[in-house]
């Protein structure tokens, strides 16, 4: 089987703060890392590959240092790394973004053969959208299931799977052929270890670099210019003035003195 | 890119969400912003869905300004299933061309957008707080939080049409303002044969759907509230308070409280008169969910939190003795004693 994980290389969104005199993010310092949600999608991918056999192929579109993420990547168990970099995707949007990864896709399936099941993250920290897996899935016409907690069956030969996943109500139990398309919650596994063989074989495999001359990626679909959404500005949101802390001998006096700087508010809304 | 005639596409377009013969709340809050933008883009709301039983809806949207209710039925639509929904939505999205789509920022509306823009090759903006119209180009100006809350962005989508957005739940209020619409009945034929995805079973975590966003009082319970147990707490203090209560994402994930009541980034926006943070140190994640609440009382052991950056008010001591006692002061005063 192969299983095919797309990952992003992201700021660690926890570190990032915050300049408020100039209203801008201070990045500096501040660590790259594998987008956490694609992690599980990785450990998912590698544990089937582990159970089922075949292997797992990842790639991550970025600037040349995303070759980090694919080097850690194939620390987890990857066997095959591709890193998508090319001047042209610079300013891409999601649509332009699950163009490149699309086309991406199809090369490494022209090279290591059809893919049963394709992965990435619910989502990015950085830019939260979760569009770019459907929309990947959308362009290769094969079942999306978001959101997925569980991979409970694979049948190899029927070409199926059963997956559960998260909804608003609970939780939806879901049989599809393959291929398939899932985005991945953190609640689907836990992390391992990364084992020593992986480790070597992760420092003396190159990782491959695709981008236009050898794929069959069109200019016109990508970058900035070709993004249906641009960003007409970026501000930081305005600041939340620490307030009081409530002081007192006993609990009983400070949540007496609560009562009273909030009581006014409390009567606005008809509660005393 | 694709390019487009975008001059064709006129009206706002608001998604009508439902699961068991019920409209998703969100539906109805962006209907009532949708009704100031059209008014600003001088054109009509419009709701519209797809489903087993649907038509069924049409008076609660009417209630909420739509003038139109496009949909289709058909039993193969009875449940949710990406592929059918969007293939039978892009069918009246390309008939109709409206200029704006909503759709609720939901499990449901994200597996669902992401997927009709890319057949439509158009923009989509996810989970926005901020929808305007730009007064110049009559454009959509929508307005969205990345980097966990730290900034903001706002994206516009000029040369493609819909403009599409997903937008949080609990951002705007809905208002009814009644007219007399006009159900559109659409047909889409479906080839069966292409759909091979089908849920085999449900779980349904908890009977009532929690909209925190309809309660001015919510009391939220983190990590630091230390089990389970001590969530009911939590709950006596919202009861008596005539509010509701919610939980942070480790507080979810430690399975104390179900996901339908999370706050967060990856759980609902609120924005209470009063919101009461016990045990919750307040990641970034957390504040992107409650950080517009007018009075935020915080109560943490740890003074060093960072929930107490934002909170209106501090209490540095521990929940599980402060809780109880803020509890029976509250029936006191409120008179529930």
């Amino acid at each position: 089987m192969h299983f095919l994980v797309f990952i992003k290389q992201v700021p660690d969104a926890a570190q990032v703060r915050v300049d408020y005199e100039t209203g801008t993010l201070i990045r500096e310092g501040v660590p790259a890392i594998i987008n956490p949600f694609d992690k599980h999608a990785i450990e998912a991918a590698v544990r089937l590959k582990d159970q089922f056999g075949g292997k797992v192929s990842v790639v991550c579109m970025g600037p040349p240092m995303a070759e980090d993420a694919l080097k850690e990547a194939m620390s987890m168990g990857v066997d095959k790394a591709f890193l998508l970099s090319d001047r042209i995707f610079a300013g891409s949007d999601t649509l332009a973004t699950s163009y490149a990864l699309w086309a991406a896709a199809k090369q490494i399936i022209k090279e290591e053969g059809p893919v049963d099941i394709f992965f990435a993250g619910k989502q990015a920290i950085d830019g939260d959208t979760a569009q770019t897996g459907p929309g990947i899935a959308t362009r290769f016409n094969v079942p999306l299931i978001t959101y997925v907690v569980d991979v409970k069956k694979l049948d190899p030969e029927k070409k199926t799977v059963e997956l559960v996943r998260l909804v608003e109500s609970g939780q939806e139990v879901i049989q599809t052929t393959m291929p398939c398309f899932l985005t991945v919650e953190e609640e689907l596994n836990t992390l391992s270890y990364a084992p020593l063989p992986y480790l070597i074989r992760a420092a003396k495999t190159p990782v491959k670099v695709l981008n236009s001359k050898n794929t069959e990626i069109e200019a016109e679909y990508c970058g900035l210019k070709n993004s249906p959404t641009k960003v007409r500005k970026a501000f930081t949101p305005p600041k939340r003035e620490r307030g009081e802390m409530i002081e007192g001998d006993s609990v009983d006096s400070i949540i007496n003195q609560l009562y009273e700087k909030i009581q006014p508010v409390l009567k606005t809304m008809g509660k005393v | 890119m694709i390019k487009q005639d975008i001059s064709k596409y006129k009206h706002v377009w608001v998604f009508i969400e439902h699961e068991n013969g019920e409209v998703a709340r969100v539906s109805f809050e962006l209907l009532t912003k949708a009704r100031e933008l059209a008014k600003d883009l001088g054109c009509e709301v419009h709701a519209f869905t797809v489903g087993d039983k649907v038509k069924q809806f049409a008076d609660e949207v009417f209630k909420y300004g739509a003038k139109k209710f496009f949909i289709i039925e058909d039993p193969f639509l009875k449940d949710y299933i990406t592929e059918p929904y969007r293939d039978a939505i892009v069918h009246m999205i390309d008939k109709h061309k409206p200029e704006v789509v909503l759709i609720g920022a939901t499990t449901l509306g994200r597996d669902l957008a992401g997927t009709i823009a890319t057949v439509l090759q158009t923009g989509l903006t996810a989970d926005t707080t901020g929808l305007d119209i730009d007064p110049k180009t009559k454009n959509l100006l929508m307005t969205r939080p990345t980097f966990g809350g730290n900034l903001m962005a706002t994206i516009f989508c000029p040369d493609n049409r819909p403009q599409m957005s997903t937008s949080r739940p609990g951002v705007y209020k809905a208002i009814e303002e009644p007219v007399k619409g006009e159900v559109i009945k659409e047909k889409f034929e479906f080839d069966k044969s292409k759909y091979t995805k089908q849920i085999i079973e449900k779980i349904i975590e908890e009977g009532e759907k929690v909209n925190l966003g309809f309660y001015d009082i919510i009391v939220s319970g983190g990590f630091g509230m230390g089990s389970k147990d001590n969530m009911k707490l939590v709950q006596e203090l919202a009861d008596v308070l005539g509010g509701t209560w919610a939980a942070s994402r480790k507080a979810v994930q430690s399975g104390w409280a179900p996901q339908t009541r999370q706050v967060g980034q990856t759980g609902q926006t609120v924005h209470p008169k009063i919101y009461i943070a016990c045990g919750i140190s307040g990641a970034i994640q957390h504040q992107a969910g409650m950080k517009s609440s007018e009075v935020i009382i915080a109560i943490n052991k740890d003074p060093d939190a960072p929930i107490f950056e934002i909170a209106t008010y501090g209490i540095v001591g521990d929940v599980v003795e402060v809780l109880p006692k803020m509890t029976q002061m509250f029936k006191e005063k409120l008179g529930k004693a």
